[in-house]
């Protein structure tokens, strides 16, 4: 539905998007997460249309639409801040944009009241936005944006002005609208909790590429490179060594221990290349004797314990010197640990990821994640 | 306690003391313009009290030339206001708006006019239609009347829509609106009350310009130059009638502006611009 064709945005001398290609579906929430600076938003520009690629082409319904004007294209944007009309009331906001498609009177007085039901500001009509609360000026960029009835809705970290409680209630209401209107959104965030909590897809991006693309379980269990490994959650990332690959699995050292397993889903990681081990912290499970069975083992010595509410956080120093983080439930079986202690960390084998070591992005991954 | 208290009161009287000095240093001269138009002069020049007239103020067209000189006068700042707020409004914008090459360039330019002596400017376009065959007149006073206002207008404006949100230009075009519909009912309304500021200004620069209009102005007599014309034979009490109602038409219409701002401010209350 959206499709962004090899894209490519320069500034001067700065790469802002490089070779950025994927697809929207059409009825998608997808989102583009990553730190500032990283191209999200510059992307989103694009597709709403204020910035033109440098190459590369947006198409929209098949349709290329990179060097049509942003009052020509089929698609609406919430703003970071907003941007509602200070000299309007929360009608005239969102009735603007029907009026300046030249909507008949009838359609328009109809479907703006419609709108504002379901941002359920239907009272506040009269109001002018310096008299909303931060939540409710929210509610009318949304349905400003959505009265339109776009091809796709832009939201530029459109929570971000909001406190976190209210930001967790706009996530909900976020997805609830999405479903009554059907209107495929594409969000820009650099939270990846927010990003995984509403997202069908998230491209996760970095220094204008994307670095990989799939549903927030596919990102999370299997991230294609160390940067979305880091970005998304917390991950142990250890330096490996591979001594052989055989399809989806691999056998490497690492930790100072060798003949260790672990899944690969990307290519770059080859017999007697150096690679990257990763493994949730929540997915390390800690033994006082040596466990058995078809498991990961590691001993190490324990060098710090926190505890932090639902988990324990418990840090271990490998035979060559890494940290192993380790999540573990307070209820857990354990053993009184003490700082020096050794102890047996243990994992699944399907728990631990090979990542190549450079944040290389070969064009075969983009390719596989994108569908 | 006691004597502090009165040290208080001491402070305060002298703050308004001299205030009030202040203050009549600077009303002194618009008062006796206001009083001396109620005056029945002994001579034809109205320089000295002699008795309560409102004959002035009931025939104050007596003199034809003085009348067509203010009617010519405000017919200039009419045309002038309209050119020098259109342009200079624009020229305010593009400064704040856009990034360009020759930016700093172009913002000294602008400051010229306001910090040249009025003689060299008023000397040099002179020059220039001397030097291109154009007689004086009507046009060539609204020429060089707007291209001093034009930089009035730029600043004013200029510094009026400083931190003025250009995303809600965005929100508009994303809305689906053409780039006219953006700037008549987004922009324009929004910045406004800068844009009317600097008209005013505009208007009161252009009835009162006299050097730069005087050396350009041909056979042409805008009031003031009629007034400078004058003095030399007669100096009629219709001269302070004229100044006082132009002066309460321009109260008037400040007083107006300061209300129309107040209301727009509070039901705006929260937005910057």
């Amino acid at each position: 539905m959206i499709e962004i064709d090899h894209v490519v945005k320069r500034f001067g001398d700065f790469t802002a998007v490089d070779d950025a290609h994927f697809s929207i579906a059409q009825g998608e929430f997808f989102s583009m997460l990553g730190p500032s600076g990283c191209g999200k938003t510059t992307t989103l520009r694009m597709i709403a249309g204020f910035e033109q690629p440098t190459s590369g082409a947006i198409r929209l319904d098949g349709a290329d639409v990179s060097r049509v004007a942003p009052n020509r294209r089929d698609v609406n944007t919430v703003f970071q801040q907003y941007a509602l009309f200070p000299h309007m009331n929360v009608y005239d906001n969102v009735a603007f944009g029907p009026r300046s498609k030249k909507l008949d009177k009838a359609t328009i007085a109809k479907r703006v009241p419609e709108i504002l039901d379901i941002v359920r500001l239907a009272d506040f009509a009269g109001r002018r936005p310096a008299q909303l609360s931060g939540g409710q000026q929210q509610r009318v960029a949304l349905a400003r944006a959505l009265v339109n009835l776009p091809k796709a809705l832009l939201l530029d970290e459109p929570l971000g002005a909001l406190d976190l409680k209210l930001r967790h209630a706009m996530q909900f209401e976020l997805k609830r609208i999405q479903r009554e209107v059907g209107i495929t959104f594409v969000y820009v965030t650099h939270d990846q909790e927010e990003a995984l909590t509403m997202s069908d897809r998230i491209a996760v991006m970095s220094d204008g590429r994307v670095e990989q693309i799939g549903t927030p379980a596919e990102i999370y269990d299997t991230p294609a490179t160390v940067f979305v490994a880091g970005f998304i959650g917390q991950a142990n990332l250890w330096p490996a060594t591979v001594t052989s690959r055989r399809g989806d699995s691999a056998e490497l050292t690492a930790l100072g221990v060798a003949g260790l397993r672990a899944t690969c889903h990307v290519d770059g990681v080859d017999a007697n290349a150096s690679a990257v081990l990763m493994v949730r912290p929540e997915r390390v499970s800690i033994s006082a004797t040596e466990p058995t069975g078809d498991i990961q083992r590691v001993c190490g010595t324990v060098t710090d314990l926190t505890f932090q509410g639902p988990i324990v956080r418990l840090a271990l120093t490998a035979a060559d010197g890494s940290t192993i983080i380790a999540n573990v439930d307070p209820d857990a079986d354990l053993p009184m640990l003490r700082p020096g202690d050794m102890v047996w960390a243990f994992w699944s084998t399907d728990a631990a990821c090979v990542l190549p070591t450079q944040p290389q992005v070969p064009s075969s991954i983009r390719s596989t994640q994108e569908n | 306690m006691n004597s502090s208290a009165s040290l208080h009161k001491l402070g305060r009287f002298a703050l308004w003391f001299w205030a009030g000095l202040g203050l009549l240093f600077l009303f002194t001269p618009i008062l006796v313009t206001i009083v001396f138009s109620f005056n029945e002069p002994a001579g034809k020049y109205n320089y000295i009290w002699n008795k309560f007239s409102l004959a002035a103020w009931a025939d104050p067209f007596k003199y034809p030339e003085l009348s067509e000189a203010l009617i010519f006068s405000l017919k200039v700042a009419v045309v002038v206001t309209i050119i020098a707020t259109i342009l200079g409004t624009l020229m305010g914008v593009a400064m704040v708006k856009y990034h360009f090459k020759a930016k700093g360039l172009v913002g000294a330019i602008l400051i010229l006019p306001l910090t040249m002596p009025e003689v060299v400017l008023g000397f040099s376009i002179l020059t220039l239609f001397v030097s291109i065959n154009w007689s004086r007149g009507f046009i060539t006073i609204v020429i060089a009347q707007v291209m001093f206002s034009v930089s009035y207008v730029a600043t004013t404006v200029r510094a009026r829509i400083r931190g003025f949100d250009w995303r809600l230009e965005e929100a508009a075009l994303d809305l689906g609106a053409s780039s006219w519909r953006t700037f008549t009912r987004v922009t324009l309304p929004l910045i406004a009350p800068g844009v009317v500021a600097a008209a005013l200004l505009t208007f009161a620069l252009s009835l009162d310009d006299f050097i730069i209009t005087y050396l350009n102005s041909g056979l042409d007599n805008t009031f003031p130059i009629q007034i400078w014309n004058m003095k030399r034979s007669r100096i009629p009490v219709q001269i302070n009638v004229f100044s006082t109602a132009l002066l309460l038409l321009s109260v008037l219409t400040a007083v107006l502006v300061v209300v129309q701002g107040q209301r727009r401010a509070r039901k705006m209350a929260g937005m910057t611009i």
